[in-house]
């Protein structure tokens, strides 16, 4: 398989233990201990103070380390094509239109509507940012970390530009909670770049292999993410953080891998 | 870009199932769409209802997948020789060399709110309900990768009404980088409650037939449908992919920006990927929602853009808006107007908008139509339009 190259120009991170990649990156190398929770989402700054309020929980995390990630990377927001990767979009709004559906149905609040689109925290950076950059939400089930991030490589070699990917996801609420697993607040945002500059964060040299063994989160790290159903994102938050050479595979579906070999050819 | 081969599509919707009764609706101008007979609860207005969704069980082994949409996405996979065309690319090129790109707005939250109007009175879910797949929205691409024992890259696209267009862009990258050597694209979206309800709460939903760019258009019909398209570097036959373009409008989640911006950089941008000029697109098929604010903005749009000589059409009054679906839909329309010499009309209108330029027709015409444009714009502001050619370009 052919070995492609790519630069992380920048990188966030935001759970509730882990709010922000400043105080990520020490934990997740293992100097620093992991602090206990102190706000269940974050308050980004893209948003006026009431939208922010008002923000779905989707939004507020995608928002926020999507505005980090471009931060680190010293690239200007509504410059970069972007990715949004969730497992299961908006699972608080899915369940309120369930529940609405099932006893009220002429009530659907038409906000609740358009913001259950698995674009819409797409859609929010896109009019928080001025972007007409094309973006993009996709999602894989448990595979949905790897599939964005192969969908934010292969536009940043294609475009030939700097990429941001978004991964995020939530909280299952109400009946929902029952058959989807997904709690907290996880996101972590990068920027991809296909050359290297002079903040690149680390060298990724990626292919697709068959196989089935992706790489586990650090057990010292697990309980940062609880079990949110974007807790895949680690390994590549910590290859980013540690960095070590090695070589991490996250799933593309259940019989394909991407399989990243980091290295660090500069010093920060 | 190097164009690909559309080497293989399908289509079923609230027109029939497969290429040919699309086709035949398109040419002797019948609607699929009819009164709403989906919802329990009282909602007047018209939909394209998939015929025979209800009767169509998924096989034994793919029975963990069942629902409404997945069903709709079966009906579709069966069609046309879809199938058989996948399952031989597969053996061709190897089961982990064939991408899977699907697009769907909703996918299956119909199976999560039957769910909730079943619940048991300690708040579970009903046991026949307890599949933990088709409340997630990959349920479709893990149906279909399922369905066609794929192994390669398996994703869904949701970008709410570009969604089954914006899958062509993301085969082609994954084409063009060499990580697949074939993808299946498409999308399925079927009717429920939350769209239903939800657009008619957003006040876009027409209490008739819609009337695309109809000075007195009401709205939008709502329809369900399912298609699929092979895509390949080169094939036997079919039609070619020739360029796409993707864009914000960065303005407002359920409104599209007020100038079409949005819309002319991914119109330009799928020209420009494709090298054409715009003298060169023969027939448009048109995003034409009939909501108020899309045709005009649209409408606008093209007189600008394009020569008099360019037909361009709205095709939602056969089969209603189909949403996550219209992409493929859309596209599926173009390949028969560029392989029947058809340029489609608008069904249902009588009297066109001011704002709609000698672009957009009403009656149904044999035409040359050698390259195709369709439009596809998402709520999100999410903008993509792709560029077919019934030959290969020099």
């Amino acid at each position: 398989m052919t070995t492609h190259t790519i630069h992380v120009a920048g990188i966030s991170l935001w759970a509730p233990r882990l709010p922000g990649w400043d105080v990520a990156a020490p934990v997740l190398r293992g100097e620093a201990a992991m602090p206990e929770p102190q706000v269940a989402r974050p308050a980004p700054t893209l948003l006026a103070p009431t939208e922010r309020r008002r923000a779905p929980d989707t939004v507020a995390i995608a928002l926020e380390v999507a505005a980090r990630a471009c931060e680190s990377a010293g690239v200007e927001p509504r410059e970069v094509a972007s990715v949004f990767a969730t497992t299961h979009g908006d699972l608080a709004i899915n369940d309120y239109m369930s529940e609405t559906l099932a006893r009220t149905p002429a009530l659907v609040s038409p906000i609740r509507f358009h913001n259950s689109v698995l674009n819409a925290a797409a859609g929010y950076w896109s009019i928080g940012t001025g972007s007409m950059q094309p973006y993009t939400a996709l999602t894989a089930w448990e595979d949905t970390f790897g599939e964005g991030l192969l969908e934010a490589m292969t536009q940043a070699e294609a475009g030939g530009r700097p990429t941001l990917l978004v991964a995020y996801d939530i909280e299952a609420r109400g009946p929902l909670s029952t058959v989807v697993t997904s709690h907290g607040v996880l996101g972590m945002g990068v920027v991809l770049a296909p050359a290297t500059g002079p903040g690149t964060l680390a060298r990724v040299r990626w292919r697709t292999a068959r196989g089935t063994e992706r790489t586990a989160p650090l057990a010292r790290n697990l309980a940062a993410v609880a079990d949110n159903a974007m807790a895949g994102c680690m390994p590549f938050c910590e290859a980013v953080a540690m960095r070590q050479p090695r070589i991490i595979r996250v799933g593309l579906s259940p019989s394909l891998l991407l399989e990243m070999e980091f290295d660090f050819p500069v010093s920060p | 870009m190097r164009p690909l081969r559309v080497t293989a599509h399908s289509v079923a919707s609230a027109c029939g199932a497969g290429v040919p009764a699309l086709a035949a609706a398109l040419r002797e101008g019948r609607s699929g769409l009819r009164a709403n007979d989906f919802t329990e609860a009282p909602l007047a207005t018209f939909i394209g209802r998939v015929p025979g969704i209800e009767d169509c069980a998924l096989p034994a082994d793919l029975a963990a997948w069942e629902c409404r949409n997945n069903r709709l996405a079966w009906l579709a996979l069966g069609c046309d020789g879809f199938r058989e065309r996948a399952l031989a690319a597969r053996e061709r090129y190897g089961a982990d060399r064939v991408a899977l790109v699907l697009g769907t707005s909703t996918s299956s939250i119909g199976a999560t709110e039957e769910a909730y109007r079943r619940l048991l009175p300690d708040g579970r879910y009903p046991e026949d309900l307890r599949r933990p797949i088709v409340h997630t929205p990959h349920s479709l691409g893990d149906f279909v990768r399922a369905a066609l024992g794929l192994e390669g890259v398996a994703v869904t696209v949701g970008t709410a009404c570009s969604s089954s267009a914006k899958v062509f862009a993301h085969a082609e990258r994954l084409l063009r980088l060499g990580i697949a050597d074939a993808a299946v694209v498409g999308g399925v979206d079927t009717l429920c409650g939350s769209v239903l309800f939800g657009f008619s709460s957003l006040e876009l939903v027409s209490p008739e037939p819609c009337r695309p760019f109809d000075v007195a258009r009401r709205g939008i019909s709502i329809g369900e449908a399912g298609g699929f398209a092979l895509l390949e570097r080169d094939g036997e036959a079919g039609p070619w992919l020739l360029g796409y373009g993707e864009s914000s409008d960065a303005h407002h989640m359920s409104s599209p920006h007020p100038q079409g911006l949005g819309a002319r950089l991914a119109i330009e941008a799928a020209l420009g990927s494709a090298e054409l000029a715009p003298e060169a697109v023969d027939y448009i098929n048109l995003h034409g929602t009939a909501s108020q604010k899309n045709d005009e903005v649209e409408a606008r749009v093209i007189a600008e853009l394009f020569p008099a000589t360019t037909r361009a059409s709205s095709t939602k009054g056969w089969t209603g808006h189909t949403l996550g679906a219209a992409g493929i839909v859309e596209a599926v329309i173009a390949f028969i107007a560029l392989g029947e010499g058809l340029a489609p009309g608008t069904l249902n209108t009588a009297t066109l908008d001011p704002a709609c330029g000698p672009q957009v027709r009403l009656a149904t015409e044999r035409a040359e139509v050698r390259v195709a444009l369709s439009n596809s714009f998402g709520f999100g502001g999410s903008n993509c339009a792709l560029l077919f050619g019934r030959a290969r370009p020099g």
